[in-house]
């Protein structure tokens, strides 16, 4: 008997569509009905059973007229920081509850039906929109205005943030692909809590147009699925150069796919990542770091070893500054980005107002949540007459610091090893009331982030009651397919990565 | 250094945002335990680094793409005023700030 089909993953899924052994009409019917019986969960902000199911109607219609691409026909949910054509698009906000948007963004419609005839998409289906912190600011998904997500391990725990409805419905085999966004961890820590395989590709790779912006030197979109393979095929298909992000980097588009069967030269079949030199910053392994945390990480660097991959030493001496100096420059981006909702030509109006000026006053501190306005505050400040130079300032020039102790580092490795987060996921409302606990919570993504390197989180083991683990790999400036070919060796000789959570589905 | 209610109330007003007294009261005591995690920065020597304000130009030189000139975009006016909170006759509608 074959699997269900909720258990599928991408790749295993676009087998069966090839096959004809399903059509996209029943998987779509049948995922639905899993999101259906998974409300308490969170994971979902809205679906659209009709928009899905003509989607999957003309997926199915175009793969029997001939060879269409790999993944159509295989249903995806996107993260509601990317505007959606036909379905709201909220960034988890009260300001934009309701918001519909003109276009697609680039990375929906790459994924899905194409950006006009020259450039068709790769034929996916979208299920519905993920929660998410409000504007992406968040670690747990508490910030939301639509409500919290349950981990799908534990309901009492949080699934992470900010994609931490991405990350739960591809725990929960609700869906087996989702996007998310990273900005200082935002990827990497949701999967490394929910057991999933992330990827946060070089800055510049997917196009930032139409992903709701937080902090625009920093955001970048990324897939969340259940295997390293699955993040390549979906990499592929939502990366590469586009005109209308002017921070797109101009480089061809690359298979990602291929890139990660690609053998090293020195492998062997017992030991396909002979000859990798895996760093390991001693400052990712402080006194602060959970036990259980580090006895994952460390058996699973210990597979990458039996894999044939060398450990060596090195150091990043500022990690514990990435703390202050992502919480300034982020902050500062978003009072920026964020001075766009002014309750005039979108979003949220207050119902009274003495006038024009309280008027925006008066719909900002209605529409946005507490750490919105706590980042917009910050920002402000630090971008302020007579702070600019000591906070912004210092803060831009600790970043370039903590950018060359990265390639200080690539002098000794290829690439970079650790843990995700300090522990496994905390329980809802714990970090809610001291925002600053949760910010120290990120100290092993922001780096990556700062430097706008490559990042994922693959799924390394369990930790306190039975929570996953997630070992971080970062890589140098595009450096994705050696990432994902380690991920890829790694999730061949472990399963990991293909535990469930128990009775999640809602199948 | 600790913020006052006084730079609480000059940063909102520089914000826009119309905080609650009782918001301002958290928010001084949450940015004052943000700003004490961020004293460890500033004693750091950064004199003679080049801030680096988007990440790729750590590696190599960037410089800002502009596009051509020229329409890309369709007009679509009533689609993009669909979600406005108040329009009349394709225009924005606002409080009288002219008398």
């Amino acid at each position: 008997m074959s699997a269900p089909l909720h258990e599928l993953g991408v790749a295993g899924l676009a087998r069966q569509l090839q096959l004809g052994q399903v059509s996209s009409v029943e998987l779509v019917q049948h995922l639905l009905t899993c999101v259906a019986n998974s409300e308490q969960l969170g994971a979902f902000l809205v679906t659209d059973p009709q928009h899905s199911l003509a989607q999957a109607t003309a997926a199915d219609a175009r793969r029997a007229r001939g060879p269409v691409p790999a993944l159509t026909g295989v249903p995806i949910a996107h993260k509601d920081i990317f505007v959606t054509r036909g379905l709201p698009s909220t960034a988890g906000s009260k300001m934009l509850a309701g918001y519909a948007s003109p276009f697609d963004a680039t990375v929906v419609a790459r994924l899905g039906e194409g950006e006009g005839e020259h450039a068709p998409g790769a034929g996916m289906v979208t299920l519905g929109k993920l929660n998410c912190d409000e504007f992406a600011m968040g670690s747990d998904n508490e910030n939301s205005a639509f409500g919290p997500v349950r981990n799908p391990w534990d309901a009492q725990r949080v699934p992470g943030g900010s994609s931490g409805g991405s990350a739960a419905a591809v725990a929960a085999r609700l869906v087996p692909a989702a996007t998310g966004t990273d900005t200082g961890g935002s990827i990497r820590q949701p999967a490394s809590f929910c057991g999933v395989t992330g990827i946060k590709p070089t800055y510049g790779v997917c196009s930032r147009y139409g992903m709701i912006a937080f902090a625009s030197s920093l955001d970048q979109a990324g897939p969340l699925a259940r295997s390293a393979e699955d993040c390549a095929l979906l990499l592929s298909a939502m990366g590469g150069f586009d005109p209308r992000d002017s921070t797109s980097a101009e480089r061809p588009a690359q298979d990602y796919h291929a890139l990660m069967l690609r053998p090293r030269e020195e492998a062997t079949a017992a030991q396909p990542l002979r000859g990798l030199r895996v760093g390991l910053p001693r400052e990712f392994f402080p006194d602060a770091l959970s036990g259980d945390v580090e006895a994952a990480v460390r058996a699973a660097l210990a597979e990458l070893e039996r894999l044939g991959a060398t450990l060596v030493d090195v150091s990043l001496p500022r990690t514990e500054l990435s703390i202050p100096v992502y919480y300034i420059i982020a902050p500062a981006e978003a009072s920026s980005n964020l001075s766009r909702f002014d309750g005039v030509r979108y979003g949220h109006r207050a119902a009274e107002y003495r006038d024009l000026r309280h008027m925006y006053e008066r719909s900002r501190a209605e529409g946005f949540g507490p750490e919105v306005k706590r980042r917009i505050m910050i920002g402000t400040y630090v971008l302020s007459h007579g702070y600019y130079d000591a906070y912004y300032l210092q803060a831009q020039k600790l970043r370039r610091m903590i950018a060359d102790d990265f390639q200080a580092c690539f002098q000794d490795c290829d690439l970079i090893a650790g843990p995700v987060a300090p522990t496994v996921a905390w329980r809802l409302g714990e970090k809610h009331e001291d925002p600053v606990q949760a910010y120290l919570a990120d100290i092993f993504t922001l780096p990556a982030s700062l430097a706008g390197l490559p990042g994922m989180s693959v799924p390394a083991g369990f930790g306190h009651g039975g929570l996953p683990v997630g070992l971080q790999l970062i890589g140098n400036y595009f450096e994705e397919g050696q990432l994902l070919h380690a991920a890829h060796a790694l999730q061949l000789a472990t399963d990991f990565h293909l535990h469930a959570p128990a009775g999640a589905s809602g199948a | 250094m600790l913020l006052t209610p006084e730079d609480v109330n000059r940063i909102a007003v520089l914000a826009r945002l119309d905080l609650s007294s009782a918001e301002k009261q958290a928010m001084l005591d949450q940015l004052n335990g943000f700003f004490g995690i961020v004293e460890r920065m500033s004693a750091v020597d950064t004199s003679g680094v080049e801030p680096l304000y988007t990440p790729l130009s750590a590696v190599q030189s960037v410089s800002l793409r502009l596009r051509e000139d020229v329409v890309s975009e369709r007009d679509d006016r009533e689609l993009n005023q669909r979600s406005a909170p108040a329009v009349a006759d394709g225009l924005y509608l606002v409080p009288k700030v002219v008398e």
